[in-house]
């Protein structure tokens, strides 16, 4: 590991550590009461102590934006091929995921929730719908984006619609769909918080924005804090395996995962 | 060898024109045998329509008349085009990117994996197969290139400019390799190039060609063994058809701006 290489992982932990300890000195030196803002000490403690009830929402959590994100890429994908082999298709279709993607999300998340009587199913549409968008407009850019030539050379070989496809644009959509997937995964978390907050509903399957709205009605605000840090957390390791899956598959042929010159 | 003026017809274009849908006329009608084992090259300035001409050929754009005949054995896949650029995919080895011709025409892998070794061993590829096309330098590139062109065993080439992007010295050294490779082969080639030089070193005849619209101004036929070595260059047969062909492109350039 070279000079480069240190820096940059040093210094975002070195920012991290910084603020934690202004946090602390703010909080201890002003005394500031728990229940505005609790020291990063307290906060540590609280998420020992509760471990257990806020890993089973964590859980929750993590399960709806999974499964959201599964689907936004397998439907998303899916649409986006359906539009490259029919523009009138496209064009009939696209309006829609277009409006679907404006309207905000906490409209239209009652309405599912009304509409879908299995709540856990409810977060999960909500959160697919939060996040298809970029996949399938990132993958329909990849799919056209792909070499003319190439096309004129498969086209020599007399390859057939399916295999062009396979072979050609399915592979050169790759880059483009891996940087709406990074998108995606953090709308999808977005969406499962958003849509549980909006949904409100307790029980044994509750999910992390469940015990922040309890925890801030019931004033334990070190809880609070705890499940946001859980929350920012998952958001982070998410984007960490996206973003290594996306390096997995790019990283010998494609420009943006390429190693840099030192 | 039987002498090329006598020879079958391997493509055979009789009146086959070319204006795309907003009107531009690129290629006028064409009169154009090329006999089986010739090595045919067109050279003339940009937009006369050398490309165009062998993108119909090829089938990968219809003629707007006339019509255009490739002998039996001389249509793809016994066909095989070389672009301007290495056109190889990124994410695929070298060796995916020889072996697709096999792949699409659904060749058996094991079959598949021998003819494209072999057709790396041709240009001199072989130790890099595994390599992933970023890896290798612009004349390496169009190496691998030819040998996907080559894998199908094919009778004729249509190479557009392939080697136009490249530096002189490795332009050379695989123009004089390509001379060997498709007279050993016995390979009809229509080649396209900009360079005077590279038509009367390769070629058995070149066509010049003068734009707007594309047709062809004269044709020369070069009388030379048709493997050649480096030591052509300084012949004075060489120098003499050079300038010919000179003479002729600067007056078809002369005739195009008035």
């Amino acid at each position: 590991m070279n000079g480069r290489n240190w820096i940059s992982i040093a210094a975002p932990v070195v920012v991290g550590v910084v603020f934690l300890v202004l946090w602390h000195a703010v909080v201890a030196i002003n005394q500031i009461p728990s229940y505005l803002v609790p020291g990063p000490l307290l906060v540590f403690e609280t998420l020992l102590h509760d471990w257990d009830s806020l890993y089973h929402s964590l859980l929750i959590t993590l399960q709806v934006t999974g499964s959201a994100l599964l689907l936004a890429v397998l439907l998303g994908s899916l649409l986006s091929i359906l539009f490259v082999q029919s523009r009138l298709l496209e064009s009939a279709l696209l309006p829609y995921a277009v409006i679907l993607q404006v309207t905000p999300l906490v409209a239209i998340a009652p309405l599912i929730i009304i509409w879908v009587s299995d709540p856990y199913d409810a977060l999960v549409i909500c959160a697919t719908v939060a996040s298809i968008f970029p996949v399938i407009a990132n993958t329909t850019v990849g799919l056209r984006s792909v070499d003319t030539g190439l096309i004129d050379l498969f086209r020599l070989y007399g390859a057939s619609r399916t295999q062009i496809l396979l072979r050609l644009r399915i592979p050169s959509a790759a880059p483009y769909f891996f940087a709406g997937l990074r998108v995606a995964t953090a709308l999808a978390l977005i969406g499962a918080v958003v849509a549980e907050f909006v949904a409100g509903t307790g029980g044994t399957r509750s999910g992390l924005a469940y015990q922040i709205l309890q925890a801030g009605l019931q004033l334990k605000i070190p809880r609070l804090f705890a499940a946001l840090f859980l929350i920012t957390a998952t958001g982070i390791v998410l984007f960490l395996v996206v973003s290594w899956l996306s390096r997995l598959a790019l990283r010998r042929w494609h420009e943006s995962e390429l190693p840099t010159e030192p | 060898m039987t002498s090329p003026d006598t020879s079958p017809a391997a493509i055979d274009i009789r009146g086959a024109c070319k204006t795309y849908p907003n009107g531009t006329r690129a290629l006028e009608p064409i009169e154009l045998i090329v006999r089986e084992g010739e090595f045919v090259t067109i050279v003339g300035p940009s937009g006369c329509g050398k490309s165009t001409l062998l993108r119909l050929i090829a089938g990968l754009s219809p003629p707007t008349a006339g019509s255009i005949v490739l002998s039996e054995g001389y249509s793809p896949p016994r066909l095989a085009y070389v672009f301007q650029s290495p056109t190889l995919m990124p994410w695929a080895s070298v060796q995916a990117n020889v072996r697709l011709p096999l792949d699409l025409a659904g060749v058996a892998r094991t079959q598949a994996d021998k003819t494209t070794r072999h057709a790396l061993e041709r240009v001199g590829l072989q130790d890099f197969a595994r390599s992933f096309p970023r890896e290798l330098s612009g004349g390496m590139q169009m190496r691998a290139s030819i040998a996907r062109a080559l894998v199908t065993g094919p009778r004729l080439l249509l190479m557009d400019e392939p080697f136009g992007a490249l530096d002189e010295i490795t332009r050379n050294r695989l123009d004089r390799e390509f001379s060997e490779l498709s007279a050993r082969e016995n390979l009809t080639v229509l080649f396209v190039t900009h360079s005077i030089y590279e038509a009367v070193f390769l070629s058995s005849r070149v066509l010049v060609m003068s734009p707007r619209p594309g047709r062809i101004h004269a044709e020369v036929a070069i009388d030379a063994p048709r493997v050649r070595a480096d030591s052509f260059r300084t012949t004075t047969e060489f120098a003499s058809h050079s300038a010919q062909l000179s003479e002729m492109l600067g007056a078809v350039m002369q005739e195009a701006d008035q």
